[in-house]
């Protein structure tokens, strides 16, 4: 037996919060397996959306229907993925652009290998069946077919 | 235009996994627990004892190697706080006292949980000694609680360099 002592240690704390109207919203729309985003003072649309304009801090309050379909902008591959991550096999965290949206949002992509990883790709929405109105009704997202 | 309701409410664990290594010191000290001893270390050049030590000295950073002291499980409360609000995972029913408690012969206090003695009746310089679980193993948790001895209150002179 070693002289040094090891154990697992686990802090878990849970925070209870409202979502608030907008993502109340946001939420809703994905449990009808659909992306809102949001129309900034500047014209573009921000996904998700916020409840304030990033720029005038003005309330916002045009929603805008926006792809289950969009574009990798970034992504980091996860060889060992953690408990409690979307995906139980490697996979990619990737900013996806939704066709639409002027924002990425961050999301798991199911890419099966790293080579098939790319910036550009066109990766499209994996909804779960469950419909429940929040971000679990997105499983992840894949390659687009075709 | 959104409704400004209340909106939905969600709950979000957040959780943080660990694998601790507890370091060769705090390894030493926590096998003294498992067989019911409470070892200190003292520094070889200011004399210090330190109980929990991480394994050097603080003040002269060298290696606590001037010998493990075996403690008694007795001490004074230095200082103490009565909690009052539940938090998530509490073990214990509000309100309760948790206090640090200064070994007779160690430079540094441990802390605990100060019981058999109503809450507003704990204060600094209580002589307390160590209850411990059944059951003891490499763990503080070893040490249910502390409770009174029941000797007169320490002097604040005894302790007031340790506060």
């Amino acid at each position: 037996m070693s002289d040094v002592l090891r154990a697992p240690h686990a802090i878990e704390y849970t925070y209870t919060r409202s979502v608030g109207p907008v993502i109340d919203r946001f939420f809703a729309g994905l449990g009808e397996h659909r992306f809102q985003g949001i129309k900034g003072s500047d014209g573009k649309v921000i996904v998700p959306p916020t409840e304030y304009d990033p720029y005038t801090g003005e309330t916002l309050t045009e929603f805008v229907d926006v792809g289950d379909v969009g574009v990798v902008t970034s992504w980091a591959w996860v060889t060992d993925p953690q408990p409690g991550q979307p995906l139980d096999r490697p996979f990619a965290w990737a900013l996806i652009k939704l066709d639409g949206a002027d924002t990425s949002m961050l999301h798991a992509v199911d890419a099966g290998d790293e080579s098939k990883m790319s910036t550009g790709m066109r990766v499209k929405a994996r909804w779960t069946e469950d419909n429940v109105p929040d971000m679990s009704s997105i499983a992840c997202f894949e390659a687009e077919a075709g | 235009m959104p409704e400004r309701g209340e909106g939905t409410i969600v709950e979000r664990p957040l959780r943080l996994d660990y694998d601790y290594t507890a370091g060769l010191a705090q390894s030493r000290f926590l096998k003294g627990i498992a067989q019911k001893k409470i070892l200190g270390e003292r520094c070889p050049k200011c004399g210090k004892v330190y109980v929990g030590s991480r394994g050097s000295c603080p003040t002269d950073g060298v290696a606590t190697d001037g010998g493990e002291v075996d403690l008694p499980h007795k001490g004074t409360l230095t200082t103490f706080c009565v909690v009052n609000v539940p938090f998530a995972g509490q073990s214990v029913e509000c309100p309760y006292a948790s206090g640090y408690i200064l070994l007779d012969g160690a430079d540094i206090p441990l802390m605990g949980l100060i019981q058999e003695i109503p809450h507003d009746q704990v204060r600094m310089g209580l002589r307390v000694e160590a209850v411990w679980e059944d059951e003891v193993g490499p763990t503080l948790q070893s040490i249910k609680y502390w409770k009174p001895t029941g000797e007169p209150d320490a002097d604040y002179e005894t302790y007031k360099m340790h506060l």
